[in-house]
């Protein structure tokens, strides 16, 4: 009787450990790329096409014309948020290995910087694209 | 007698250290650093009357030209501390821009306490934003703002700048 609490805790809180447990990269492009291949059959992710969309000048932002604007061209380098000057660590996870291990946050800065920089939403194949440049996949 | 002198100095010296501090206070959500501090120093709250940090925060998506968007249980967590942390009339802020928040570097307490400093300073590249106040208090992370500490972005002590 005691112990009947014990397992309805553990099922409370299993979940709440599982969110918080550190996905890698891999597991971020797999999720991005699933969701693509929803929207577009036979989507394969590109690290070409990411290194592309990376580089490319959207011009919505006068200040933040591109990813590069705050992360430089190379994301294996530190940046600086043009705007406050405040220093961004590399996007590369080769460099930094707190990039893209946890989703939640991922997410957040996709709504952010995309919204910004390119003026929409960016696409899940987008995202995948992005993933596998930074993270030198293929 | 000096001791009045002395009664009165240590009355006064409290005070004096505490306009130097702008800690953050110990209440501050974890989502407060996290958050805000990802893209600027997260400001001391007493920086911005009440009524000026409800206007930041009721306009993340348009955060002085930045989409600063946050979800809406994350977004109340730091108003509430910003709110209950802020400010009096002394930093009532203005917008710099028609439909921007008001700017904590826009208050009669900013702008009284800066005045000394020179328009090229804030123009200088290395400084890029009024709201950088690393730039020039190089200490300003740990949330101290003494004279003595203050750098000038070409590399000399604010305290030196007589010398000119």
């Amino acid at each position: 009787m005691r112990t009947a609490p014990f397992p309805i805790l553990v099922l409370l809180v299993a979940p709440l450990m599982a969110s918080v447990q550190a996905a890698t990269p891999a597991d971020l492009l797999k999720g991005y790329s699933a969701e693509a291949r929803a929207q577009q059959a036979g989507f394969t992710p590109s690290a070409q096409r990411g290194a592309a969309f990376y580089a490319r000048t959207f011009g919505v932002s006068a200040k933040m014309p591109a990813c590069t604007s705050c992360h430089t061209a190379d994301p294996a380098k530190a940046g600086r948020h043009v705007v406050t000057d405040k220093p961004i660590k590399p996007l590369a996870p080769a460099a930094n290995p707190e990039r893209f291990t946890d989703l939640a946050k991922a997410d957040k800065w996709f709504g952010r910087n995309c919204k910004e920089v390119v003026g929409r939403d960016c696409t899940a194949a987008e995202k995948a694209d992005f993933v596998a440049f930074v993270t030198g996949g293929r | 007698m000096k001791t009045p002198y002395l009664f009165a100095a240590f009355l006064v010296l409290p005070l004096a250290a505490r306009a130097d501090k702008l800690v953050i206070p110990a209440n501050a959500p974890p989502a407060f650093e996290a958050e805000c501090g990802a893209c600027h120093l997260a400001f001391p709250p007493a920086l911005l009357d009440a009524k000026g940090w409800r206007r930041v925060m009721t306009q993340l998506d348009n955060h002085y030209g930045d989409n600063a968007g946050l979800d809406d249980k994350t977004r109340q967590a730091i108003e509430t501390f910003l709110v209950q942390n802020a400010g009096g009339d002394k930093v009532s802020g203005a917008p710099l821009a028609k439909g921007e928040p008001p700017r904590l570097t826009a208050t009669p307490w900013f702008k009284r306490k800066h005045h000394e400093v020179p328009a090229k300073v804030w123009q200088d590249p290395k400084v890029k934003s009024p709201a950088n106040c690393a730039a020039c208090h190089r200490r300003a992370a740990a949330g101290s703002y003494r004279e003595r500490e203050i750098v000038m972005p070409d590399g000399r002590r604010w305290e030196e700048k007589e010398d000119d």
